[in-house]
């Protein structure tokens, strides 16, 4: 067996046709966009051509979708723009108000954080149910006079599980209306980074005003990012310097990244439904098989989940040396384990679900791609009980640590 | 394919890891000991049969149980076959450090996984003296 990649929600690989497109903005056509010569507006056309591409997915206009050299980046640009934009209409000690969920991605947690600490925002942070979901009940209760960002996550990157974007798109859109003058505009962000490939992200649809994601989950190549900013939206650059990308986001543009972004949007859009059915399917053979191994219980919500991602606890056994052992047996996976993490804490968003520390050690996330073979499940699940039994087989009896801990 | 452990553990962590020395409980043992916590991740169990030969003490056999990440496994691989027919007073002396080196090094934040691993030893051997 050749190796089976199943980490897509970490990092794809680069497609073929994708890195046939972006290789001649290297060598050839390498001129600098801001240049009106032939080289200069060869590369420019690129670069639109590839802002188009973005756009058709998202159902905006060109002029909404700005080039980044990440998701992280463009979520850092979306806050700290926004609220930056934001802060001279708040007097008096009043401070702009961010709802968010305590199940987001680093990058908006840590931005989020960073706005507290500068003393710009205030920040709520939304509890999730069990299967990692907001409830736009909790939205609408923790609306206050100053908010003016609220950012959900369309997918969760470790549990898989889908939030209710449109529906909180649509509630704001119902307290934005109802709003006096005096109250500031509630924009909405979303990060849909592990949505663009199978899930519908037309920007008028979800309701979003900001909505970012990266390349390298979808076939591009990593260090390139996209932030969508519906037309109307305040927001100061993070980086100064040049004119590009609408004097958001100054820099030379990153020309065969972008194209190899443009390229791999185009490509994920196509027959979409059908690859997403198809990944369902497999999926769900995945689930199934590893739910009949003992001790093991899946995490994220059962049906309303992204159809690339499954995840598991696997009770009695540890997600490194379970990692380790697929590894040896060439199947790649995650794990939220704390031993995998330079800080040996365990996923914050696993805590959030309400799992236990010492049951979150044994947890796994298997993430499918589009190469992904129903050959390649069969393996895995093989494999998987194999390695499963041979942890469980070296480690002590868990009834009896239950006497001896009494915290489990 | 170069697989990423192999940056990240030495062959020998990888070899203990996969294939481990002295697996298993020993039914009539003599000594035992249970360290660290479900809780951190890492949860140690040794088993000794401990026996007078001579007037010296020697460990006739140790087995481990270990639930945990892939250095906890191969560092209590490595402390069983480090003590394994030893003297007690000599096995006494085997520290973190030896234990780490003789797997080819161990990550810096990997380290606590030896310390727990003689703390289990020292553990046993004091079980072992206090029932004398």
């Amino acid at each position: 067996m050749k190796l089976v990649y199943l980490d897509n929600a970490a990092t794809t690989r680069v497609d073929p046709q994708v890195f046939r497109t972006m290789r001649p903005y290297f060598t050839q056509k390498y001129g600098n966009p801001s240049e009106v010569h032939s080289l200069g507006r060869q590369a420019k056309e690129a670069v639109e051509k590839s802002r188009e591409q973005v756009a058709g997915m998202l159902g905006c206009k060109n002029a909404e979708v700005i080039f980044t050299g990440s998701a992280t980046e463009s979520i850092n640009l979306s806050h700290k723009g926004l609220i930056e934009a934001l802060l001279p209409q708040f007097q008096n000690g009043r401070r702009p108000h961010i709802i968010t969920s305590t199940v987001e991605h680093k990058a908006v947690l840590e931005t989020c954080a960073h706005l507290e600490t500068l003393g710009r925002a205030k920040v709520t942070y939304l509890q999730v149910d069990k299967y990692g979901m907001v409830s736009i009940y909790d939205v609408r209760k923790e609306v206050r006079p100053e908010t003016v960002l609220v950012s959900v996550m369309y997918v969760n990157n470790e549990v898989g599980t889908i939030q209710p974007v449109s529906q909180i798109g649509r509630l704001l859109k119902a307290i934005n209306h109802e709003r006096t003058h005096n109250k500031p505009h509630i924009y909405f962000h979303t990060d849909a980074t592990q949505a663009v490939q199978y899930l519908d992200c037309g920007a008028d649809k979800l309701g979003v005003d900001l909505l970012s994601f990266t390349g390298h989950k979808i076939y591009a190549p990593k260090g390139v990012g996209a932030l969508f900013v519906k037309t109307g939206t305040p927001l100061i650059r993070q980086l100064d310097g040049g004119d590009q990308e609408r004097k958001l986001r100054s820099g030379t543009e990153n020309v065969p990244y972008i194209v190899a972004l443009g390229k791999a949007v185009e490509l994920s859009q196509k027959s979409k439904i059908k690859r997403q059915k198809e990944m369902e399917r497999l999926r769900d053979k995945l689930i199934k098989g590893v739910l009949e191994i003992p001790g093991v219980s899946l995490t994220g919500h059962p049906k309303i989940r992204a159809p690339h991602l499954a995840s598991f606890i696997v009770e009695g056994v540890e997600g490194e040396a379970l990692q380790l052992l697929l590894s040896d047996k060439k199947v790649i996976v995650s794990t939220g384990s704390a031993c995998t993490s330079q800080s040996l804490t365990p996923s914050h968003v696993l805590s959030a679900v309400g799992i236990p520390a010492e049951l979150a050690h044994g947890s796994l996330r298997v993430s499918l791609g589009k190469d992904t073979t129903e050959e390649e499940i069969g393996y895995t699940l093989k494999v998987l009980r194999e390695a499963t039994e041979k942890l469980r087989e070296m480690a002590p009896d868990l009834s009896e640590l239950r006497g001896a801990f009494a915290t489990i | 394919m170069e697989d990423i452990f192999q940056k990240i553990y030495s062959p020998k962590v990888l070899k203990h890891m996969k294939n481990p020395k002295n697996m298993g409980k020993i039914a009539d043992a003599n000594a035992q000991s249970l360290v660290g916590n479900p809780h951190c991740g890492d949860v140690m169990k040794l088993y000794l049969k401990i026996i007078k030969n001579g007037g010296q003490e020697y460990i006739k056999d140790i087995k481990f149980q270990t639930l945990g990440c892939g250095a906890a496994i191969a560092t209590s691989s490595m402390i069983t076959t480090l003590v394994k027919g030893k003297r007690l007073d000599e096995a006494e002396k085997v520290t973190e450090k030896a234990i780490a080196e003789a797997l080819g090094g161990l990550p810096p934040i990997k380290f606590h996984c030896s310390v727990l691993s003689a703390e289990a030893l020292k553990k046993a051997i004091a079980d072992y003296r206090s029932g004398k």
